[in-house]
C-alpha cells in the first residue's frame, strides 16, 4: 500500500453506470482513492462483452474495454429487476456518499431507487444522474452511440472535407469527453454534500455537455450567433501557410497558423533565402491562395527529406506550433512518455500483467494509484454484502433466490 | 441529516486565480466558476496572450470577413471597437468569471499578484512551460504567497522530458498521442482531415476535477499542493480501446471513418434530404447505429421491412459487418429522400439510435437545446447587441447553475478586485490605474 491516500480517499461510490461515459467518471473517482461498488446486472456491464479481446478469444474478464474504465472498482452483481435487491440496495445506499448511475430515465424510479426514492432514505446522499438527453428533454427516451451524440451535439459536422461525409473522433471519443465532463459533475455534488450539506441531484445530459462544452461546438454556435456564418469543412486537404497535416519523410506532421508568428518559422526552416521577401511577412498573408501554394512549393521540398521527430525536434526548437503524428505503436516505443511514468501496469489474474494509460495528472500530496486490477465479474460481491451487514445465511439466500445472479 | 437552508453553490466562498489561455484551462476554470467558484481571470493590458481573447487583439475588418465562423465570425460580422471581449473562439468560456489587470512584468506588478495570492484558494495556468518561472511568480514565489495554495498547471507534454518545451494546442498533442491517424477517411490520406480539440475538452474537465479534489484533500490534511496535467497524458482515456488493442494483442488499430470501434453494425452517416452541399453547409446527414440484433430489429421495421434486409445472414452482426458496405448503400438509397429530424424520430420510435448531424447554425432551434435552455440571450458591452450565449450545463438540482455574470470585459471588474478583494485605497487604486496597471484597452500599438 502506498503511505499517501488519494484526495477521494474514505469516499464510497455507489456505481450502478454502463459502458463508457459513466464508468470513466467512477475510474476517476477509483484512481484518486475512493471506495468504488460497481453494481453489475447479471451477465455484467455491457463494456465486457465488446473488445478488444486479450488475444483475439471473447470472454467477461477478457475485455480491453473494460479493463481500461474499471480499475480500482470492486463489482458486486445484483439483479434490480427481483424484489430481494431491494433491501441489498438499501444497506448500498445507506453506506454511500455519492451514487452515480447511468441507467435509462425512469428505469431506477421504477425500481424504487430513483432520485426522489433515495432522496426520501437519506436526506444527504448525492446523485448524479448521466443519461443522453437528460430526464426531462423532449428526446429523453432517445438513445444515442458515440456517432450519434458527436453528430448531433459536438462539431462533427465541420470536421472532413466538403464534397464527403463528415467524420467522427476515434472509438468513443465524445463519451470520455463527457465522462470526464461528468466527473467534474459528480466533484461538484460531493463538494457540495461536503461542504453546504446539501444533496443535489445532477441530471447530466451527454448532449448537453457537447453542445455547450469546449472542442470547436461552442466557437462554431457564437460563430453562426454572431455573424451569420456557418462553420463548413475544409474545401481540401490542408491549405494553408502551414495549417493541417503535411507529409514529411515517414509519415505527417500537423501545423496550426504558423504565418501568423513569421519569424519562428523563419527561424524553424533556417532562414531560407526565399522567404525573406517582406511579402510573406505582411499580416494576413497566410490568407493569400497564391501565396500559399508559393509557400508550399517551398516547404514541402524541406518537410519530406526529413522525418516526423526531426521535424517535430527543429519546431520544438523554434517554437512553432507542431505534432507528428504517431501511431499507438510509435506512442508506446516513446521515450518521453515511459520515463515521465505515464504507463501503468496492472496484474490481472488471467490476463497477466496489462500495461495502460497511467494517471491523467500528477498530484504529489494524494496521488493516482493503481490499488486494483478491474474485478472479476461478481468478485467482490460477498466481500461488499457482508461489510454491508448481510450473514453468510442471508447472502446464500439471496443467492438461491437468484437476486446475485449465479 | 438535511437540511441547511442555503441556496451557497457548490464552490461557494472559493477563491480561483485563472491565468489560463486558449481552451483547456480556460474550460476548466469556466467549470468551477459555473459551480461557484469566485475565478478571476488575471490579464495584462500591455501583453497580448495569442489564442486567449482572439487570434489578435484588432483583426482587420478584412480578416474579420475572410475567416470561418468559428475563428472569425464578430458580432456581426465586424471587428468592433474591442475585438477581445467578443471574438467568438473563445467569449463562450467567459461566463461567471472576474476579470483584473495587472502589468506582472513589474515589481509593483508581481507585489499585486502576491497580494491576490494570499487571497486565494487555487490557481489554474496552461501557459507553455516555464512562463510563470519566467515572469517570477514560480513554484516558491506562489507558495510563499500563501502556503497552502493549490496549483494546477497544465503543460502540454509535462514539465520534463524533451517535449517539455514544445508548443502545443490540443490538436498537436491529439496527432502525438495517436488520435490523428485514428480518425478520418480510410481511403483518404490523413491530410484531408480537420482539427478537433477533445483533448482540450477533458484536460479542462480533469482540470476542475483536480482542483476540487485537491481542495477535499487540503480540507482534511491542510496541505495544498502542485498539481502537473499534462495534456496529451490526460487524452489518454479517449483513444483506450486502441491503446488496450496494442497492449494486450500488439495491434495496430487503423482508421475506419465513422464505423464502430466494438465492430457493430450497421454503423455510420447516411446522405438525408438536402438542400444544399459541403461547401454551403446545406447537406444533410443522419447517423445511425445498430448495437444489437434487437435493434436491427428496429431499423428493419423503421425502412418497412424491405426484401433485402430480411436476409437471415443480416440477422446476426457478424453477418452485416461482412457486409457494411452493401448496407450503407441501400441504408443510404433509403435515407436520402427524407427530412434527417424525421428519420431521427422514425428511428428512436423503433428503438435505434439515430440523429441528425447538425451544423452550427441549427443548434438554436433544436427543441432539445430549447427546453435545456442552453443558451440566453444577453448584452455585453459597447452596444454591440444582444445574442444568445452558452448557459452552463451542468444541471444541480438544489442550486441551479446560471449565468450569475456574463462573459467578462478585459479588466471589467477591476474595482472590485483592486478595493474589495486585495484592500487597496481609492488613492492607491488610482496610482495603479496611472502606473498601467488598470485598464480595459489593449495598448494601441498591439495588431
Amino acid at each position: 500500500m502506498p503511505d499517501q491516500t488519494g484526495p477521494l480517499d474514505g469516499v464510497t461510490v455507489l456505481d450502478i453506470t454502463e459502458h463508457i461515459a459513466g464508468p470513466y467518471c467512477t475510474k476517476l473517482f477509483a484512481d484518486f482513492g475512493a471506495d468504488v461498488i460497481k453494481v453489475e446486472p447479471p451477465g455484467g456491464d455491457p463494456s465486457r462483452s465488446v473488445g478488444p479481446w486479450y488475444q483475439h478469444v471473447s470472454g467477461p474478464e477478457r475485455s480491453g474495454t473494460f479493463f481500461y474504465f474499471n480499475t480500482n472498482k470492486r463489482s458486486l452483481v445484483l439483479d434490480l429487476e427481483r424484489a430481494e435487491a431491494g433491501p441489498v440496495m438499501d444497506r448500498l445506499i445507506r453506506r454511500a456518499d455519492i451514487i452515480v448511475e447511468s441507467q435509462p430515465p425512469g428505469r431506477l424510479d421504477a425500481l424504487g431507487f430513483g432520485w426522489e426514492q433515495v432522496k426520501s432514505r437519506r436526506g444527504d446522499l448525492p446523485m448524479v444522474s448521466i443519461t443522453p438527453f437528460g430526464h426531462d428533454s423532449p428526446y429523453r427516451d432517445y438513445r444515442v452511440s458515440d456517432l450519434v451524440l458527436y453528430g448531433f451535439a459536438g462539431e462533427m459536422y465541420s470536421i472532413g472535407v466538403q464534397d464527403r461525409e463528415p467524420v467522427k473522433m476515434y472509438g468513443t471519443a465524445s463519451l470520455v469527453e463527457c465522462g470526464s465532463a461528468a466527473a467534474t459533475a459528480a466533484m461538484g455534488a460531493l463538494t457540495s454534500a461536503e461542504l453546504q450539506g446539501l444533496a443535489q441531484h445532477v441530471d447530466f445530459s451527454m448532449a448537453d455537455a457537447q453542445f455547450n462544452g469546449v472542442d470547436r461546438r461552442h466557437a462554431a454556435t457564437m460563430g453562426w450567433e454572431y455573424a451569420g456564418r456557418k462553420s463548413l469543412r475544409a474545401p481540401g486537404p490542408a491549405a494553408g501557410m502551414l495549417s493541417g497535416v503535411y507529409p514529411c519523410a515517414d509519415g505527417y506532421v500537423e501545423f496550426s497558423g504558423a504565418a501568423i508568428r513569421i519569424p519562428r518559422l523563419d527561424d524553424m526552416l533556417g532562414s531560407p533565402e526565399w522567404l525573406q521577401d517582406e511579402k510573406w511577412w505582411r499580416p494576413g498573408a497566410g490568407l493569400n491562395p497564391e501565396l500559399v501554394e508559393e509557400f508550399n512549393a517551398h516547404f514541402l521540398p524541406w518537410s519530406l527529406q526529413r522525418t516526423k521527430r526531426e521535424v517535430w525536434s527543429e519546431a520544438r526548437e523554434a517554437r512553432v506550433l507542431c505534432g507528428p503524428l504517431f501511431s499507438v505503436d510509435e506512442l508506446f516505443e516513446d521515450t518521453h512518455f515511459s520515463d515521465r511514468g505515464f504507463w501503468a501496469t496492472a496484474t490481472h489474474e488471467e490476463l497477466g500483467d496489462v500495461q495502460i494509460p497511467g494517471r491523467p495528472f500528477m498530484m504529489p500530496a494524494s496521488p493516482w494509484s493503481l490499488r486494483r486490477p478491474p474485478p472479476k465479474l461478481g468478485e467482490h460481491t460477498n466481500e461488499i454484502l457482508s461489510e454491508s451487514g448481510f450473514a453468510a445465511s442471508e447472502i446464500e439466500a439471496l443467492r438461491a433466490a437468484g437476486a446475485l445472479g449465479e | 441529516m438535511s437540511s441547511h437552508p442555503t441556496t451557497a453553490l457548490p464552490l461557494d466562498g472559493i477563491r480561483v486565480i485563472d491565468l489560463t489561455v486558449v481552451w483547456a484551462g480556460t474550460f476548466g476554470a469556466t467549470l468551477l466558476a459555473d459551480l461557484g467558484a469566485e475565478v478571476i481571470k488575471v490579464e495584462n493590458v500591455h501583453v497580448w496572450q495569442p489564442m486567449t481573447r482572439g487570434g489578435q487583439a484588432r483583426p482587420s475588418a478584412e480578416m474579420v470577413k475572410a475567416g470561418a465562423g468559428w475563428a472569425a465570425g464578430y458580432p456581426n460580422a465586424e471587428p468592433g471597437p474591442r475585438p477581445w471581449n467578443y471574438s467568438p473562439t473563445f467569449v463562450q468560456q467567459f461566463r461567471n468569471k472576474h476579470s483584473m489587470t495587472v502589468d506582472l512584468i513589474s515589481d509593483e506588478g508581481r507585489e499585486v499578484f502576491a497580494n491576490l495570492v494570499s487571497k486565494s484558494d487555487a490557481l489554474v495556468e496552461n501557459n507553455a512551460s516555464g512562463t510563470l518561472e519566467k515572469l517570477g511568480i514560480g513554484p516558491d514565489f506562489l507558495r510563499q504567497a500563501r502556503e497552502d495554495i493549490v496549483v494546477l498547471r497544465m503543460p502540454a507534454y509535462g514539465s520534463d522530458g524533451p517535449y517539455r518545451f514544445a508548443r502545443a494546442l490540443g490538436v498537436h498533442l491529439e496527432s502525438v498521442m495517436g488520435h490523428t491517424l485514428l480518425r478520418g477517411y480510410p481511403d483518404l490520406d490523413p491530410s484531408h482531415i480537420s482539427p478537433i480539440f477533445s483533448g482540450d475538452y477533458v484536460a479542462g474537465a480533469h482540470a476542475a476535477f483536480a482542483i476540487m479534489s485537491a481542495l477535499r484533500h487540503r480540507r482534511r490534511t491542510g496541505e495544498g499542493q502542485f498539481i502537473e496535467l499534462a495534456q496529451a497524458e490526460c487524452a489518454g482515456g479517449m483513444l483506450a480501446q486502441a491503446f488496450m488493442d496494442y497492449s494486450l494483442n500488439d495491434v495496430v488499430q487503423q482508421r475506419i471513418g465513422n464505423r464502430s470501434v466494438n465492430g457493430h453494425a450497421p454503423y455510420s452517416l447516411y446522405p438525408a434530404r438536402s438542400d444544399g452541399d459541403g461547401s454551403d453547409g446545406g447537406d444533410r446527414w443522419i447517423s445511425i447505429s445498430v448495437i444489437d440484433d434487437e435493434q436491427w430489429l428496429g431499423l428493419r421495421a423503421a425502412m418497412g421491412d424491405p426484401e433485402w434486409a430480411r436476409d437471415p445472414e443480416l440477422r446476426r452482426e457478424a453477418g452485416r459487418l461482412e457486409r457494411h458496405d452493401e448496407l450503407d448503400t441501400r441504408i443510404g438509397e433509403w435515407t436520402s429522400t427524407q427530412d434527417d429530424y424525421e428519420l431521427m424520430q422514425l428511428l428512436q420510435a423503433h428503438g435505434v439510435p439515430a440523429a441528425p448531424v447538425l451544423d452550427s447554425s441549427r443548434i438554436y432551434d433544436d427543441p432539445h437545446v430549447q427546453h435545456r435552455r442552453l443558451n440566453e440571450a444577453q448584452d455585453l458591452f459597447d452596444d454591440i447587441g444582444t445574442f444568445r450565449y452558452n448557459t452552463p450545463f451542468l444541471r444541480f438540482s438544489e442550486t441551479p447553475l446560471s449565468i450569475r455574470k456574463p462573459a467578462v470585459a478585459l479588466g471589467e471588474d477591476n474595482e472590485y478586485v483592486y478595493r474589495d478583494v486585495l484592500g487597496y485605497s481609492e488613492a492607491e487604486i488610482d496610482g495603479f490605474r496611472e502606473r498601467g496597471h488598470i485598464g480595459m484597452d489593449y495598448d494601441p500599438e498591439i495588431p
